[in-house]
């Protein structure tokens, strides 16, 4: 089997890690994995993104266009941009979170939340909506909506791993005293894909 | 069994790390930064020295002088980095080495996060040095440690070159237990050969020559060069590719994703090019496109062998434009190019229709950074004058953006002050402030800042002192002290470093202070002569929020000044008036900007 995982965000939303605990879970599973991320000057507020790819044939860590099996967008307009890379009929799972860039206060630039929010409709195969701010502050902390999408991404079908061995993954590279926090963020993650 | 998963700058460290390296050294860079800060980790317990170095020159020749004693060494840096280690390196390879001494030089093609596109490989050869080129994190960690091996039986440095798509992606990589600590280093020997004068210079150089060609044949046996898809001796092809480092992974999979089956000949030692694999390729396919990023390295270098053998095959690649030497290649672009060069009909790309306009998220200098305090700060000081900002390398390069346009120049590693006594040189009236970050300053801004006082260049020196490499990754550096490796070193006083130099006009502030930073920033500016003002504030990614900013709707007149001045991420209007977002840092400076003082303290 072969999946293609993108997630968008912007810098400090901790892309990093959901790429990265993905890549190990598929690893821990016997299957080869690349991840590609977006390190240096790009990561201060702006935007990023992260590649996962898992399989048996790889060769680069950057998902071609429109091969993507799954979106994770971690900030609405960032799921939109990132979108050319979602294959006909690939899940987008995205936070309604906007952060608007100061280029739209200074009228550089525009942020049409409804414009874009239809388009990532248009295109998408099917689209999860997840208010991760909200989610993530009843996980017991704002910065927690990179595992409250990874909770939400594990109850989806067509993945070659279970949402046990996500959420070890992801504790491994969480420091002592944010394993409760993060254990929590990505079951209420699991729990808004219930209800959505 | 120990499956990892690791970036490749950290395959490169654990491909060192079982070479038995003895000594590490570098210069942080994007995106090299990793190889060295992994071997910081790994030092104490496997027992080896890592350094950084006050800037690329001097790591290469820490390493040099190690290789001299028989110690195997490494030495990582970026690109441009090269440039600045570029006068020990041309020499070094005339008089060769004794450990094995390997150069980690990131390319950066897109560019990412760098000033160039400039290629390494063009460079090993101006150098006559080989250079290996990884398409993966675990041949990059193979290259690693094979090159240490090549570098002691050729007496030359060798260069891994790996590029931003290699060092910064991740794959499981099965690595060997590592229980023996590196040998001792054999001794330096006193021999004449040490020392470079014009005679040994030219007895080397015709050695250095010779050297070329035992590399070429060393190379034409290692496995970084493979053919795939052309079975048997004598199969025959109508077209074929050579690709080389990260471009094989992008012809492979073009190949898969157009369900073409050509031979693929892949390249990991582009310098010096391995002629017998190369020549055999040539004389089985009719035509050959040659995929590499950046500059022709190796298709320069088939097209001459291909001229010396008198052979007809068709070479396509950036000489006839089908393939950019601009920018980064990716499996798409291949794509593209594949189907021009074997005239099938490619599809055309169904473009992302209806797409909405969508906000510019350009990079951004954090909120509360300091940074911001100290431009804003010298640009109330400027204000009503036509001053010219000249800036330097670092995060401090993003002052550039709109709303602060405080960078005027940003050219390289400590460039501005120079160019502001450039142009006090064309521009005598005109007031000229240069801005360097603490690391850049200890690099390369204190030879200008010398210069300046030496020719009594009008110029004001900004010191942006945030403790720390920011941008590359909160690397250590002497102003700090702390050694890579986490001991206690001597911390190097810019203040007083700055007046031992020269300079009579020396200020040390604190950016969070807005009026002492501008009555500073006014001072100096007015001062006739160097003058040097250190804006000496944390980082604030390596110190805890302290406290939240709120605005007080009573007071708040809606002027947004708040907004427009600082450009603070943390400040917007999510419902039309200004607010602070729980992005605060706590640094003030807006609360003292505010003419209605409706910013104060407090969480939201």
């Amino acid at each position: 089997m072969n999946l293609d995982i993108l997630i968008s965000g912007v810098g400090g939303q901790g892309s990093v890690l959901a790429s990265r605990a993905l890549a190990l879970t598929a690893m821990e599973r016997g299957l080869a994995v690349r991840t590609s991320e977006v390190i240096g000057m790009a990561q201060r507020e702006g935007s990023v993104v992260s590649h996962v790819r898992i399989g048996e044939e790889l060769y680069g860590a950057i998902i071609p266009d429109r091969r993507a099996d799954f979106l994770l967008g971690l900030e609405l307009a960032e799921t939109a941009r990132a979108l050319n890379k979602l294959k006909p009929g690939g899940i987008v799972l995205t936070g309604t979170t906007t952060i608007v860039p100061a280029t739209v206060q200074l009228g550089l630039s525009t942020y049409d939340r409804e414009a874009i929010t239809n388009y990532i409709k248009k295109q998408a195969g099917k689209v999860f909506f997840l208010d991760l701010e909200e989610l993530s502050r009843r996980a017991g902390h704002a910065r927690t909506g990179n595992v409250v999408i990874l909770g939400a991404l594990s109850t989806l079908p067509g993945l070659p791993f279970g949402s046990d061995q996500m959420l070890q993954a992801i504790l491994r590279f969480v420091p002592g005293q944010f394993l409760e926090l993060n254990r929590r963020a990505f079951e209420t993650g699991r729990a808004a894909m219930e209800v959505a | 069994m120990n499956l990892k998963l690791l970036m490749g700058n950290e395959a490169i460290a654990y491909g060192a790390v079982e070479a038995g390296v003895q000594v590490a050294t570098g210069y942080p860079g994007t995106p090299s930064s990793e190889v060295l800060s992994t071997l910081a980790r790994l030092a104490l317990e496997k027992g080896f020295y890592v350094e950084w170095s006050i800037n690329e020159k001097a790591a290469l020749e820490v390493a040099a002088g190690a290789s001299y004693a028989g110690a195997r060494a490494i030495v990582t840096m970026k690109q441009v980095g090269l440039n600045v280690a570029a006068d020990p390196l041309m020499t070094l390879a005339y008089i060769g080495i004794k450990g094995g001494l390997v150069l980690v030089v990131a390319d950066d093609p897109g560019p990412h996060s760098s000033q160039n596109e400039q290629d390494t490989r063009i460079f090993a050869r101006f150098a006559g040095l080989p250079v290996l080129d990884p398409a993966t994190p675990a041949e990059a960690r193979e290259m690693a440690k094979y090159a240490f091996e090549l570098s002691e039986k050729l007496s030359l440095p060798v260069i891994l070159r790996p590029t931003t798509r290699t060092c910064h992606a991740c794959q499981d990589i099965e690595l060997a237990e590592v229980t023996e600590r590196p040998r001792p280093a054999s001794g330096f020997e006193k021999s004449p050969n040490w020392v470079i004068l014009p005679g040994l210079a030219l007895r080397r150089h015709a050695w250095l020559n010779q050297q070329q060609e035992v590399a070429r044949e060393l190379l034409e046996e290692s496995g970084f060069n493979r053919l795939i898809n052309l079975e048997g001796e004598h199969e025959q092809a109508e077209a074929g590719v050579i690709a080389c480092g990260v471009s094989y992974n992008y012809v492979r999979e073009a190949l898969n994703l157009s369900w073409l089956k050509i031979p693929v000949l892949k390249i990991g030692t582009p310098y010096p090019l391995p002629v017998r694999p190369v020549l055999d390729f040539l004389t089985r396919v009719k035509r050959v496109l040659v995929v590499e990023e950046q500059e022709p390295a190796v298709e320069d270098q088939v097209i001459a062998l291909a001229w010396r053998n008198k052979m007809i095959t068709g070479i396509s690649g950036k000489n006839d434009r089908l393939v950019p030497r601009e920018g980064e290649l990716d499996t798409d672009k291949v794509k593209t190019i594949l189907g021009k060069f074997l005239e099938t009909a490619s599809a055309v790309p169904e473009a992302t229709a209806g797409a909405p306009e969508l906000p510019l998220r350009p990079p951004v200098l954090c909120a509360g950074c300091p940074h911001r305090a100290s431009f804003y700060a010298f640009k109330e000081a400027a204000r009503g004058t036509d001053a010219i900002f000249s800036g330097d390398i670092g995060c401090y390069t993003l002052g550039v953006m709109a709303p602060l346009n405080a960078v005027d120049t940003c050219l390289c590693m400590g460039a501005g002050i120079s160019i502001a006594a450039g142009l006090h040189r064309a521009e005598p009236n005109r007031r000229q402030v240069a801005f360097v970050g603490d690391s850049t300053f200890f690099h390369s801004g204190i030879t200008g800042l010398i210069n300046a006082v030496y020719n009594r260049a009008n110029v004001t020196l900004v010191v942006l002192d945030n403790r720390t490499t920011a941008m590359t990754g909160h690397q250590p550096h002497p102003g700090v002290g702390r050694t890579a490796t986490g001991e206690q070193g001597i911390p190097v006083d810019i203040a007083r470093l700055v007046e031992a130099c020269g300079v009579e006009f020396v200020r040390e502030v604190d950016p969070y202070d807005l009026e002492a930073s501008i009555n500073a920033a006014r001072a100096a500016m007015e001062y006739p002569g160097p003058a040097v003002v250190i804006m000496k504030r944390e980082c604030i990614a390596l110190s805890k929020k302290q406290k939240s900013y709120l605005i007080d709707h009573q007071l708040c007149t809606e002027c947004g000044l708040c907004l427009e001045d600082p450009g603070c991420p943390a400040i917007g209007r999510p419902e039309g008036r200004p607010e602070i977002t729980q992005n605060c840092y706590g640094c003030g400076i807006c609360a003292q900007i505010c003419p209605s003082n409706a910013i104060r303290e407090g969480a939201r």
